[in-house]
C-alpha cells in the first residue's frame, strides 16, 4: 500500500547529506515550504547547493542556512537579502545567476528527462558570455566566472544552450496533498513548486491540508504523486519568528 | 553648471502622462505584461473600450489591482510580491507555462523602464556595475515578447541622454525595444533604425535632437 505521509519531518529530511544539491519551491514567500526549510536549518548540513528563484527577505530557512555559512551554491534570478550579497562579494558562497524563465525550465527540463534547450533568454549578456563573476576570493577577486553558454542562431536569433537541473532532493509546497502524494497548489503559490518537485531525484511536500485519497479529483490534480516521495504537513510554527543570527567569525 | 542648464527648459509629459499616452497605444484583446516604475501606472489609463489581460511572471493571466488592505492572500501576489486581485476570468500557470507564455510569443507586450536603450534597439536595464545584480524575469520577456515597449524619463537625474549610440550599462537583449515613450517623444525602432514619431505638446525635434545621444529619422 503507498503511503506517503510523514509525521515527523526531522526524521524524513534526516537522509539529506552534507554536500546535497535541493530544488526549492516559492516565489519570495509565496509558495514557500516554510516548514520544510526550518526542519533543514535544524541539522548538521553544510556545503548546500540550493536552486531557489529567491534568496528570502529574513533570517529564517535559506537566509538561515546564508548566515550560518552552510551554502556552497546558490542557483538563482532574484535574490532579495542584502546580506546575501555580503557572503557572495566575500567569496563566501557562490552565485549562479540565471534568468527566471531559464531557471523554472531548466528545472521542467530535468525533471523531464531532457538534457539541454536552447532559449533566447540572455543570449548575448553578461549572463551567457562567460563575465558574470561566480565566485569570489576572500580579497574581492574574482575567483570564477559563469562558463560561457553555447549561442546557435535559430531562424535568425540567437539562443543560448542551458542544462536541465536534477537536483539531489527537492522541497516544495502545496495546498492540499494526499498520502499517494498528489498535489494540488492555491493561485499564485504554484509558481516554481511543481518544477522543483520534477527536479528532484527524491522529493519532500509540504502541504496546508492533508485530505483522504481520492478526495482530490483527477482532473484536479496539479502534480501527480509519481513526482512526490514524503508528504508532510505544515507545522503552525512555521513560519517561526526566527532570532536573527550571524556568522561568528 | 551643469550640463542640463545649457539646454532651455522644456516640460514634456509627466510620469503619469508617459504611462497615460502609452495606454493609448495598447489594442482591445492584448496581453501585456508591466515592469516595475513608469509601466505600473500604465493599468489606469487603459481607455474603457478596451480590454488587457495583464500578466505576471509568477504565473498570473488576468491581474487586477492591488488588493485592498484586510483582503491581501498570501497565495496571491505579483511579480513585485505585492498581494493582488483577479479580474474575472483569471488563470493561474506555474513558472515554467508562464514563461512558455513569455518566450513563445504569447505576449503582445511587455512595457519596461530602462537606464539606457540604444537606437537600434539594444536595452540595458538589469544591472548597475557595483550595486547587487538580480535579473529575474526581465531577460525573458525582451527576448520573448512580440515588442517591448519602454517608458522612461528621456535623460536620467544629470541629465544624460538615455537613449544612446551604445549602451554602457550591461545589455538586458540586443536589438529588442520596438518603441520608446518619454516625457519627450515617442520613438519607433523599425529594422534597426531609430524613428521619431511623435514630440510631446510644445516639445520641437531640436530640443529632442539636443537630448537624445544618437541620431534618429523624423517621419
Amino acid at each position: 500500500m503507498i503511503d506517503k505521509f510523514r509525521e515527523n519531518a526531522l526524521a524524513a529530511l534526516a537522509p539529506i547529506p552534507s554536500g546535497a544539491t535541493l530544488a526549492v519551491g516559492g516565489f519570495g514567500s509565496s509558495g514557500r515550504p516554510d516548514t520544510l526549510l526550518d526542519t533543514l536549518c535544524d541539522l548538521d548540513l553544510r556545503d548546500l547547493h540550493v536552486i531557489v528563484n529567491n534568496v528570502g527577505g529574513d533570517f529564517t530557512g535559506i537566509g538561515r542556512l546564508l548566515a550560518e555559512g552552510r551554502l556552497r551554491r546558490v542557483t538563482a534570478s532574484f535574490p532579495v537579502l542584502p546580506d546575501f550579497y555580503t557572503e557572495y562579494f566575500a567569496g563566501r558562497v557562490e552565485f549562479e545567476l540565471i534568468p527566471q524563465g531559464t531557471l523554472a525550465e531548466r528545472l521542467r527540463a530535468g525533471g523531464a528527462g531532457i538534457a539541454a534547450f536552447y532559449t533566447p533568454s540572455g543570449a548575448g549578456t553578461m549572463l551567457s558570455d562567460g563575465t558574470f563573476p561566480l565566485g569570489y576570493r576572500p580579497d574581492g577577486e574574482v575567483a570564477t566566472h559563469i562558463p560561457a553558454k553555447e549561442h546557435r542562431e535559430f531562424g535568425g536569433r540567437e539562443h543560448v544552450l542551458e542544462y536541465g537541473i536534477v537536483a539531489d532532493f527537492a522541497l516544495v509546497k502545496a495546498s492540499q496533498g494526499d498520502r499517494k502524494g498528489n498535489l494540488r497548489f492555491r493561485l499564485s503559490a504554484r509558481n516554481f513548486n511543481p518544477l522543483a518537485a520534477m527536479s528532484g531525484r527524491y522529493t519532500f511536500a509540504e502541504v496546508e491540508h492533508l485530505v483522504a485519497t481520492g478526495d482530490l479529483a483527477p482532473d484536479d490534480i496539479h502534480l501527480p504523486g509519481v513526482f512526490v516521495d514524503e508528504v508532510l504537513l505544515k507545522s503552525e510554527l512555521s513560519p517561526r519568528l526566527g532570532v536573527m543570527t550571524r556568522r561568528s567569525a | 553648471m551643469t550640463q542640463t542648464a545649457v539646454f532651455e527648459q522644456i516640460s514634456g509629459r509627466s510620469r503619469d502622462g508617459i504611462a497615460q499616452r502609452l495606454a493609448a497605444d495598447l489594442r482591445d484583446g492584448f496581453v501585456v505584461n508591466l515592469g516595475v516604475g513608469i509601466p505600473l501606472l500604465v493599468p489606469k489609463y487603459v481607455p474603457p473600450d478596451v480590454e488587457v489581460i495583464l500578466h505576471a511572471e509568477n504565473g498570473v493571466l488576468g491581474m487586477g489591482p492591488l488588493a485592498a488592505p484586510g483582503h491581501e492572500d498570501p497565495d496571491l501576489t505579483d511579480a513585485g510580491k505585492q498581494p493582488v486581485t483577479l479580474i474575472t476570468g483569471a488563470a493561474i500557470v506555474d513558472s515554467s507555462l508562464s514563461f512558455a507564455v513569455v518566450r513563445g510569443g504569447h505576449l503582445d507586450v511587455t512595457v519596461l523602464g530602462a537606464l539606457q536603450v540604444s537606437g537600434r534597439g539594444d536595452l540595458a536595464n538589469w544591472y548597475v556595475p557595483g550595486q547587487n545584480p538580480a535579473v529575474g524575469g526581465a531577460m525573458d520577456l525582451v527576448a520573448g515578447a512580440r515588442e517591448v515597449w519602454v517608458a522612461m524619463e528621456h535623460v536620467d537625474r544629470a541629465g544624460r541622454p538615455k537613449i544612446v549610440q551604445r549602451c554602457t550599462f550591461p545589455l538586458t537583449g540586443r536589438g529588442v525595444v520596438t518603441r520608446i515613450y518619454t516625457d519627450l517623444a515617442v520613438f519607433h525602432i523599425v529594422s534597426g533604425e531609430l524613428r521619431l514619431t511623435e514630440c510631446a505638446p510644445g516639445v520641437t525635434p531640436e530640443a529632442i535632437r539636443e537630448r537624445t545621444g544618437v541620431p534618429f529619422v523624423e517621419t
